[in-house]
């Protein structure tokens, strides 16, 4: 734990608040919106969360690395954020399923990462004043020059963080699977109970296991694929993804979303609840601070219910501005009363400002995939 | 869900007096729901037996039931009240236990009252082994492969399927009593044929063996929409096999990746769904296999419990709180966050700190006590730390433990092979073995293999020790350098920083560098190494916390650069409010236990009264006092003096009340004093005047009072020499020690000499004190409250058990039963006296012995004792109040507090032993204090009132049956009374050869019986039958003899009452007159005090 051989690094805030800390991941330079994650167990999860592209994410439990890293429990092939920061990297992996350090498997994948850092000031400093602009660096010795590059960097808004994080191609999961088709699973689509069509603004694998799991052949596909592509994969029902970023800025997606409106049931999760209501004609607006963790309330308007949810989210959409009152409110986050779900008022769409996939996180709200396949079921019967 | 208007008058069940597994977490647990309860309208009618809870305050609950919490005592209290509700899940096991036995007797429904929170056949499915099980394998979820086994063939075929090592349970004990761990077939006999024995219904369980797994523990809340929230998950540092209470605990839980926390999570919610638990609180303890993850569900309690103390005060979230408030009908979406006030109390916090709960013993206590750690629980207390990191919290936790440590030392001198066969033996030394085992090189995947501790935290302190190491030496060279010019300052800020955040403590860091504390200190504020206070707030920093809860860390502030921001100016700081820091007593132990917390809560809600500003400083998670609304401030520290001069250099209280919370604030008033804090009370030169044996013999000369002679000894050889000119018999005791700590009586030299070493090494350096015993004197506690100018009898406590028992295991009984006008006026007129001559400002003890219608003071302590909560219960008189309203500067006058108060009716205090727990340990009294606990019985006169006491403490008084007598010749001549009555009451009388004939000379006839050595069948084997339902067994000497022992402790293991006194004997023969006679009536305190005429009352100033 002594620092003399370590490496020093720096984590810079847009308003001059400077962290010194200890690399322990890749060597270089990275900028993005630093955001605080209060969740206690996940960071795998959430290092693996395309979400998170674009921004520099600080864990508030201060031990992390403890349990080290496996195989299982990614949300996606690879990390995605620009930085992550800790406050003490565990010195050792306590776990039967570790297969790698955290450290190891950072630099593998080169993520700057630092530690020793005082990870509740850093919280406190932008619960304050909100997420901001941040540089994270172990090759700039001087912060005064990192901080220029810091109020140099384009930040998130009106970014398009999409289209980096979006799959190339195409590609399929079987009905029950836990990862995406190979040549040698190429098999089980016909036994399918329906078929879903994924569109993957930097989707979870964890929204795609659970769909996978209630026996949903899934077709994931590129964020601008058009949406005559995807009607023509007939599929039973689209599920619009979470991904990373202002949804605002991701003019085709909002294009296209707007086409699938009425062709087929929908369900938004994330910034696919917020591309939906900019579809339906809606705003989105910027939070503070945003939400990121496992623990927030959230109450089902319908039945009273209180679900602890896993939250990941910087917009949020203004229910108020969609016109017409199209949708309906259908779960509210209990903090600070902010739109987490809704439904359109007369077709089979729905969706979710939280992650019902929880990964990391409570498994209270699973059960609203299963209720959107009975709304997919319903309307195959009914079509 | 708004609460409920159907009912109205809600019973709560107290958990009684504190002992081993139940201490004081009950007393917080319940003055939260009382309080919850009350503040939504609903009358609150409570039961407790123990005077020294907050819960018993006549203005917590309605009406206030200090009665035995027996099944019939609470039937005639629902008979009284007859409230609509009853509350089963905030009183421990005892409430649970009494609340069950109420409704399988019909008595709730006779009565139309309803189980709020849990529900009979909820409590029934948690509680019972086989419906657990199947509950549990219902729901898909894992226990223990177990079997149920009525004879040792039974219990022997089981243990070959399961394998070994396997556990043995016996079904129907109380605490676990009798269980083990057998790894061979010779252990599986013992234990078997013992458990088979203990059981009531002869039965005993063979479990798999789950030792070595990790250990988890989640809190759960549920409300009665279904809403089910985790307040916060636990991981147990020591492995499965020692009970979770003798564990080290960690929070949150460290080695679980989140699919695996989810998966227990899932399984708890399963569990408190599926056991039925409607509303409230559960713990439900899981055992996860280390390498292949296998999880099984070990327990669940459907009440709040020790862990949801623990998790309240870790997280910030109230259990005991939002639990009363679901259980009258609220869902957790209506009830908002404390902390944050903004939120609603419908989440799961999460925490940016470690908490790490260290258990603490007594074993010293107890000689021959088994030191081993096991299924059954053996700590007396617990201290929690909080910090930013587990080797931060965990340092803190050491170090408040108040053990003598500094934070982690170990043995100094102990051989790799010693630590081999040490470290595999969980004990209360061995997390500090670990230390020497890596100072020794020892890896961690040796150690781990040993122990079975996850070597998540082995790395830690691994790291620790290694850390330690690499600053001490580098640390010893700068300031080496240093001594030839300046020492170089970055270096050092550096090597402070780092030793800081890892926890170490001043007193380490001096130790390492042959320095003072006191320079640590210096040099630290120099280099500003200093800690920040960082909030406990439920939820990481994400929301503002309103309320003031903090802890201690080392973090080095962020820099700010580039061109500021313009930030708003420090605005004004308002006019100062006056505000004063209390100073809290740390882990409850034999001899500072809840009385003193109890103190320090009257002292807050006091301040709080004249609008003061109260910052409490604590470490003991059971408490009221850290509970964060006792005070304005609370900081969860540990108690010493580094600590506390931080928090008074950042608070700058006006004053520091070091009198309320035991030994363990008295031991820091020096240093602080030193430091220049204001020290509120009595004056440090009267305090001398009375801890100084000198002085404090000039101060009674000149006031003309007697003390028995007393001298001092530096050397064995003077002690001897000395109690020979005094004469024995001679009480021997060290300076400076709490719960007479090493006290021992000495007949001759050759006793006095074991005694003497003894005493040196409990306070080494210090004289040893050499007393005149007098031998059956009475013995007499009285209290007084003074100003300075006023000084008041708060009560006067005549002991029932002669001089020599410690004053904290005597009965007592209040007023006076037996001592004359005469005595009583010499006794008030002293201690009046002695709060003049002393200037007492606050409270003063003295404790006197009358011996031949002489009165001698034995001892003076100016500051709070232990019956002062007894006293208050007893007259309404709330004399710590009264005290701390004086330190404020209120005077008693002011308060219209003058003159003592009378009582027209009778309290008895009673002790409660642990002796159930340490088979083969002596029960016997002496004037080392080994009590846990007290109780109060209340009542007419002596007898009714001394009844009640003993039901309290859960003696179980027989109204017939045969009487074991046997004492030693000096009580011989006073037996023979004792018997005679005992006959005329129908008892038959059994006694050993000696005291049979001694009986016959008194016409009372006792049926012989052999001593144990005498052959069989002897006393021992009748005890063991169940033919014996009362001893009265008076001990031969201070070293008895091992027969008499073996009768005392089967006694107790099998819950005989047993009287080891002859005045005990008479007080207990009183008794069974009146249980024979007399049916037991029930009244609230409120009455009792009702019944006092002209009742002072203690005005606030400032309203």
């Amino acid at each position: 734990m002594t620092t003399t051989t370590a490496k020093p690094a720096w984590l810079v805030l847009e308003d001059g608040t400077t962290f010194p800390g200890r690399s322990f991941g890749a060597d270089g330079e990275r900028f993005g919106e630093a955001v605080f994650n209060t969740a206690m167990t996940g960071y795998q999860e959430i290092l693996t969360d395309p979400s998170y592209k674009g921004q520099i994410v600080c864990m508030t439990y201060p031990h992390i690395g403890n349990y080290g890293v496996n195989e299982e429990d990614v949300e996606s092939h690879r990390p995605w954020l620009e930085g992550f920061v800790v406050r003490s990297l565990s010195p050792i992996v306590s776990n039967f399923r570790a297969q790698m350090s955290l450290e190891a498997y950072l630099q593998q994948h080169q993520i700057v990462a630092v530690d020793q850092v005082d990870t509740r000031a850093l919280t406190l400093r932008l619960r304050r004043e909100g997420a901001m602009k941040a540089g994270l660096s172990t090759v700039e010795p001087d912060p005064e020059r990192l901080l220029k590059k810091v109020r140099e960097s384009p930040g998130i808004v009106g970014v398009d963080l999409v289209q980096s994080v979006t799959c190339r191609q195409p590609y399929e999961w079987p009905a029950g699977g836990t990862a995406p088709l190979t040549a040698a699973t190429r098999a089980g689509a016909s036994s399918a109970k329906c078929h879903i069509v994924v569109v993957d603004y930097g989707v979870k694998y964890g929204i795609l296991r659970q769909l996978a799991g209630l026996g949903c052949y899934l077709s994931v596909v590129p964020a601008a694929m058009p949406a005559r592509g995807i009607l023509a994969m007939k599929p039973d029902g689209i599920v619009l993804s979470n991904g990373p970023g202002d949804p605002a800025a991701v003019t085709y997606a909002i294009a296209t979303i707007r086409e699938l409106v009425g062709r087929a049931p929908l369900l938004g999760i994330c910034l696919g609840q917020q591309l939906l209501g900019l579809a339906l004609g809606g705003r989105t607006f910027k939070l503070k601070f945003g939400h990121h963790g496992a623990n927030h309330p959230v109450q089902d308007l319908a039945t009273g219910k209180v679900e602890i949810t896993s939250q990941n989210h910087g917009f949020t959409v203004d229910l108020d501005s969609i016109p017409q009152r199209q949708v309906e409110l259908t779960h509210v986050n209990l903090n600070d009363r902010t739109v987490e779900g809704m439904r359109h008022r007369q077709l089979p769409i729905f969706s979710l400002q939280y992650h019902p996939e929880a990964s990391p996180g409570p498994h209270d709200s699973r059960y609203l995939f299963r209720q959107f396949l009975d709304a997919v079921e319903g309307a195959s019967r009914s079509a | 869900m708004p609460k409920r208007t159907d009912i109205h008058k809600i019973l709560v069940i107290g958990s009684g007096p504190i002992v081993i597994s139940q201490a004081c977490e009950f007393d917080y647990s319940g003055t939260q729901a009382c309080k919850a309860l009350k503040e939504e309208g609903y009358t609150i009618i409570l039961v407790n037996s123990n005077p020294a809870t907050i819960m018993t305050d006549p203005e917590v609950a309605h009406r206030t039931y200090v009665e035995p919490i027996t099944a019939d005592v609470v039937e005639k209290i629902i008979e009284a009240e007859r409230p609509d509700a009853l509350l089963p899940t905030l009183g421990g096991q005892t409430a649970l236990n009494v609340s069950v036995q109420l409704a399988e007797r019909g008595v709730l429904e006779r009565f139309g009252v309803e189980m709020i929170g849990a529900k009979l056949d909820a409590i029934k499915r948690a509680e019972d082994r086989e419906l657990f099980k199947e509950t549990m394998e219902s729901v898909g979820l894992e226990v223990p492969k177990a079997g149920y086994a009525r004879t040792l063939e039974e219990a022997k075929g089981f243990a070959q399927q399961l394998g070994f090592p396997c556990v043995i349970r016996p079904s129907f004990t109380l605490g676990g009593t009798g269980g083990g761990i057998a790894y061979n077939i010779e252990e599986l006999e013992r234990i078997a044929k013992l458990g088979l024995e203990l059981s009531m219904i002869r039965e005993i369980s063979v479990e798999e063996s789950v030792i070595g797994w990790k250990e988890f523990e989640l809190e759960v809340m549920r409300d009665k929409r279904d809403n089910v929230v985790i307040v916060c998950s636990i991981e147990n540092f020591d492995p499965m096999g020692v009970h979770t209470g003798d564990s080290i605990t960690v929070a949150p839980a460290q080695t679980l990746t989140d699919r695996e926390y989810q998966q227990m999570r899932d399984a708890a919610i399963r569990v408190i769904r599926a056991i039925g638990v409607e509303t409230g609180g559960s713990n439900i303890q899981f055992a996860v296999h280390p390498d292949s993850g296998r999880l099984v569900v070990i327990e669940m309690n459907p009440r709040v419990s020790r862990s949801s103390a623990l998790a309240s005060k870790a997280t910030g979230f109230p259990i005991a709180k939002i639990a009363a408030k679901l259980a009258v009908g609220y869902t957790l979406d209506e009830l908002p966050n404390d902390i944050t006030k903004q939120t609603p109390a419908c989440f799961e916090p999460t925490l940016d700190y470690v908490v790490v709960k260290i258990p603490r013993f007594a074993f010293e206590k107890f000689p021959g006590a088994d030191p081993t750690l096991g299924i059954q629980m053996k700590s007396v207390g617990e201290t929690m730390a909080i910090g930013r990191t587990f080797t931060e919290a965990f340092q803190k936790g050491l170090r408040g433990l108040e053990v003598r440590t500094a934070g982690w030392e170990g043995p100094a001198e102990i051989t790799v092979d010693e630590l081999r066969q040490r470290l595999p033996v969980p004990t209360a030394e061995r997390v500090f073995l670990l230390k020497a085992a890596f100072q020794q090189g020892l890896a961690v995947e040796e150690v781990q293999a040993l122990t079975h501790i996850d070597r998540w935290f082995l790395q830690h302190l691994k790291e620790l020790a290694d850390s330690e190491a690499a600053l001490k030496s580098r640390g010893e060279a700068l300031l080496a350098g240093g001594a030839r010019s300046e020492p170089e300052p970055e270096g050092l800020k550096e090597v402070l920083w780092q030793a800081k955040q890892l926890g170490f403590s001043d007193r380490q860091l001096g130790a390492w560098w042959s320095r003072p504390e006191q320079e640590i200190r210096t040099l630290r504020a120099r280099l500003g190494v200093r800690p920040s206070y960082y909030l406990v707030d439920t939820c990481a920093a994400e929301f503002e916390a309103a309320t003031p809860y903090y802890y201690s860390t080392y973090e080095r502030p962020p820099m700010m650069i580039g061109t500021p921001a313009a930030g708003p100016a420090p605005s004004a700081s308002s006019p100062r409010k006056r505000n004063v820091m209390i100073l809290g007593g740390g882990p409850n132990r034999i001899g500072q236990g809840i009385e003193f917390d109890y103190c320090c809560v009257h002292a807050a809600f006091a301040l709080r009264e004249l609008g003061i500003e109260v910052i409490m400083v604590n470490s003991n998670p059971e408490t009221v006092s850290t509970d964060y609304d006792t005070s304005d401030k609370l900081y969860f520290e540990p108690v010493t003096l580094e600590d506390v001069l931080n928090i008074v250099e950042r608070e700058q209280p006006e004053g520091v009340i070091v009198q309320f919370g035991g030994q363990t604030p008295l031991n820091l008033a020096v240093g602080l004093a030193k430091a220049g804090v204001p020290i509120l009370g009595t004056r440090a030169e009267q305090i001398d005047a009375a801890e100084d044996r000198e002085k404090f013999r000039q101060l009674l000369n000149q006031l003309g009072l007697r003390q028995p002679p007393s001298a001092t000894a530096m050397t064995e050889a003077d002690a001897a020499a000395a109690a020979r000119a005094i004469g024995y018999p001679i009480l021997v005791r060290p300076s400076y020690v709490l719960g007479g700590r090493a006290m021992e009586i000495a007949y001759d030299d050759a006793q006095l000499l074991p005694f003497v070493r003894a005493a040196f090494d409990a306070s080494p350096g210090f004289p040893v004190l050499v007393d005149k015993f007098l031998e059956d004197a009475i013995e007499v506690d009285v209290d007084l409250v003074g100003d300075g100018e006023t000084f008041v009898i708060g009560g006067i406590l005549e002991h029932i058990e002669e001089a020599g028992i410690h004053s904290g295991d005597s009965a007592m009984v209040l007023p006076p039963y037996t001592l004359g006008e005469e005595i009583l006026g010499t006794i008030r007129r002293a201690t009046i006296q002695l709060g003049q001559a002393l200037q007492i400002f606050g409270l003063m003890n003295v404790q006197y012995a009358v011996k031949d219608d002489t009165v001698y003071i034995l001892e003076v302590n100016p500051r709070a004792s232990r019956t002062v909560p007894f006293i208050a219960k007893a007259t309404g008189v709330p004399l710590a109040k009264l005290a701390t309203k004086v330190l404020a500067g209120v005077s008693l006058r002011e308060q219209g507090f003058t003159e003592e108060v009378a009582i027209p009716y009778l309290a008895v205090k009673e002790s409660v032993f642990p002796f159930a727990r340490f088979p083969g340990v002596d029960i016997a009294l002496g004037p080392e204090m080994r009590s846990t606990g007290e109780v109060m019985g209340i009542d007419e006169d002596f007898g009714r009132a001394f009844l009640k006491s003993q039901l309290a403490a859960g003696q179980n008084l027989p109204r017939d049956g045969t009487v074991f007598v046997s004492v030693k010749n000096k009580d011989k001549r006073t037996v023979g009374l004792i018997a005679k009555r005992l006959e005329e009451l129908g008892f038959r009388l059994i006694a050993t050869a000696g005291t049979a004939k001694a009986l016959q000379g008194y016409g009372v006839h006792a049926a012989p019986i052999k001593k144990i050595h005498e052959g069989r069948p002897n006393v021992l084997d009748l005890i063991k039958n169940g033919e014996i339902r009362l001893i009265i067994n008076t001990p031969s000497g201070r070293l008895p003899r091992a027969d008499e022992v073996r009768i005392r402790s089967a006694a107790a293991t099998l819950g005989v009452p047993c009287v080891t006194t002859i005045s005990g004997a008479q007080a207990c023969v009183t008794a069974l007159e009146v249980l024979q006679k007399q049916a037991i009536r029930v009244q609230p305190l409120q009455s009792y005090h009702a019944l006092i005429k002209a009742v002072p009352r203690a005005v606030a100033r400032d309203g």
